[in-house]
């Protein structure tokens, strides 16, 4: 029983720091219209962020400033930030795709300079992190899981009632304005570059707050947590969920991560040995089918976005070759 | 350096012949397809398997052309996974890319296409297996052409710039001399214009993407000669393709050609200064360069 409760609280609390990370694409994408091809570079900023702030003197290297934790955590906040800054001010005001294409490249370049980087970063060898906090104080630490599962929660309630509070307010109505008519909302006097590029950073913050819990969580982190196919995960967590919906996106996050670690479950206790070492091909197969299907036969998800009659009968036009406004 | 340019006008030939396609779509539907770099990838594993079924019909096709690696039913195999690959890219957008534009927007097609890019990756990775492969396991000697400045040049590798400098020649030919390439460029150039000038569009996207899959296997082929087979060459690729598209300028085909050659040669030459781990960063530098200093393009038209 104990086994069980032990592995629910750990299954949890990696759903709850993705759902963060889906959250904050739903500020991007749900609210925005703004296309993340490289989520895994936010997360990864705010993962190794924290690590280099406040991991323990390191002798072989740059960073271990050994800062108190809540200091390290708006640092690496404000470096995916800052990360977030550096793509959307070259792409903010070009065509859309344009975003999509930066944010992929710059998941690669940070991938390269974490792996070769190695005064910075470690290298492959990855770096170690910092005692957790409180983890001291708490010494079992099955209590201590649940402890951190507690903490992660109230970090998804608190984007969460960010969020809710954001989209409610006059700055939220100007990002659907934005994302459906964005001739309509300049005509108004607005500027719809500025306003994608204070949604962009601000989603990007988040996905970094997320990956900071995920370094603090393992206080390890290294280029096989940044793997690519984490951004295709978010993705599939929010289109399944239903993007432009704060609630959606959570439950996305929680049916997407448990039909992953399922059928990676699945496949090393059923499938034959030989095919066991495509376990991983089968799984991204899975991925890529729940992102097409369901853009293809629920565009909407499970949870459709409360004000979705208005967004598929104003902006789309059943001609190709559309020409947007950029 | 005299090597390291060669090297970059080989590669950069060939993201040319990749990024052509890309351009096209880009330009014709509106959306980056993130799967385009999956046809490359697929174009040379089904001339892989071609070539294996073409050469058990008749053992003097696998001879070989002198100097070359490069067999009598490989070049068979090429021109069959052309059509093959381009009818291939046809079907991919009218099982999936149609039906989104139909009743959503340009960006959930990018979506689907990076949906689309992970599960062709994986399939050929099942299909073929993970590790790499070459067409043919003769090792192909270097000729030296010069020995100071050093210049090491394979046969494969002058066939490679042959055959590319061939297609893009015959693929000007084609949007210049025959009405069925003028309306291929009115519609790049001008999608509603051209209709109103009785060009049917449907036929001129399904056009596209015959013609950029077509391209895509070509490059994929000449890639996998250079290079190696390995299922996710089109993943290394993806970002070099872009890279050059938007050098070029977006729906600009001598654009994406010239673009080609300018990110195979910078990211070559730029091996000299920095190493070589950081090589996979190079195309996105360019595109940031490009995207704040020009984000038309070369020889793209003004938004």
């Amino acid at each position: 029983m104990i086994g069980i409760i032990s592995y629910l609280t750990f299954f949890l609390t990696i759903a709850f720091i993705l759902a963060i990370a889906v959250l904050g694409l739903n500020l991007q994408w749900g609210f925005t219209g703004l296309f993340n091809g490289g989520i895994v570079a936010f997360f990864g900023a705010g993962a190794y962020g924290i690590v280099l702030l406040g991991g323990p003197p390191r002798v072989d290297g740059l960073g271990g400033f050994a800062l108190p934790y809540p200091v390290a955590l708006i640092g690496a906040i404000l470096l995916a930030g800052a990360l977030a800054l550096l793509v959307g001010l070259a792409t903010t005001r070009l065509r859309h795709d344009y975003l999509a294409i930066a944010t992929f490249g710059v998941a690669i370049a940070l991938e390269t300079v974490v792996r070769n980087a190695e005064y910075l970063t470690g290298g492959a060898k990855g770096l170690r992190g910092f005692e957790r906090p409180f983890e001291a104080m708490i010494a079992d630490p099955f209590y201590y899981n649940l402890f951190f599962l507690l903490i992660v929660f109230m970090c998804v309630c608190a984007v969460y009632w960010f969020l809710e509070t954001l989209v409610r307010s006059p700055f939220g109505r100007l990002l659907r304005a934005v994302r459906e008519n964005e001739r309509a909302a300049r005509s108004l006097g607005k500027s719809p570059p500025a306003i994608r590029l204070t949604s962009f950073v601000l989603g990007a913050m988040i996905m970094g707050l997320s990956g900071a819990l995920y370094a603090t969580f393992y206080a390890f982190i290294s280029p096989q947590d940044l793997a690519p196919i984490l951004t295709f995960q978010i993705w599939a967590m929010l289109i399944v969920g239903g993007s432009g919906n704060n609630q959606g996106a959570i439950i996305g996050a929680l049916v997407v991560w448990g039909s992953w670690v399922g059928s990676g479950w699945l496949l090393t206790a059923v499938a034959p040995q030989d095919i066991q070492l495509y376990a991983g091909s089968i799984q991204y197969i899975l991925i890529g089918s729940i992102i097409v299907l369901t853009l293809l036969a629920r565009p909407k998800g499970l949870l459709p976005e409360k004000l979705s009659q208005m967004r598929y009968t104003m902006q789309h036009s059943p001609t190709p070759g559309r020409r947007h406004e950029t | 350096m005299l090597q390291s340019l060669f090297d970059g006008i080989l590669v950069g030939s060939i993201l040319s012949l990749g990024a052509i396609g890309l351009t096209l779509i880009m330009h014709i539907l509106r959306f980056a397809n993130f799967s385009h770099a999956e046809l490359i990838a697929l174009g040379a594993y089904f001339a892989l398997t071609l070539d294996a079924m073409v050469s058990g019909l008749s053992a003097t096709l696998t001879t070989r052309l002198p100097h070359l690696s490069v067999s009598v039913s490989l070049i068979l195999a090429m021109l069959l996974s052309l059509l093959l690959t381009g009818l291939l890219a046809a079907l991919i957008d009218k099982l999936v890319f149609k039906r989104l534009r139909e009743n959503a927007g340009p960006l959930t097609m990018v979506f689907a296409s990076f949906g689309i890019g992970l599960i062709v990756r994986n399939v050929i990775g099942l299909i073929y297996g993970l590790k790499s492969t070459h067409y043919s396991n003769d090792i192909a000697f270097a000729l030296m052409v010069s020995s100071d400045p050093l210049l090491l040049i394979k046969p494969d590798q002058l066939f490679i710039l042959v055959l590319t400098i061939v297609v893009m020649l015959a693929l000007h030919l084609l949007i210049t001399r025959t009405s069925i390439g003028y309306a291929l460029l009115a519609v790049s150039e001008n999608p509603e214009l051209a209709q109103v000038n009785g060009i049917n569009l449907a036929a001129m996207i399904r056009l596209a993407w015959l013609l950029g899959g077509s391209l895509a296997a070509i490059a994929g082929v000449c890639y996998a000669l250079n290079n190696q087979l390995s299922p996710v060459m089109g993943r290394d690729l993806v970002l070099s393709l872009f890279a050059a598209a938007i050098v070029g300028g977006i729906g600009s085909i001598y654009g994406a050609a010239l673009g080609g050659l300018i990110v195979g040669l910078a990211s070559s030459l730029a091996l000299l200064y920095i190493p070589t781990g950081y090589k996979p960063a190079m195309p996105f530098v360019i595109i940031l360069l490009a995207l704040y200093v020009r984000p038309n393009g070369l020889l793209g038209e003004e938004r």
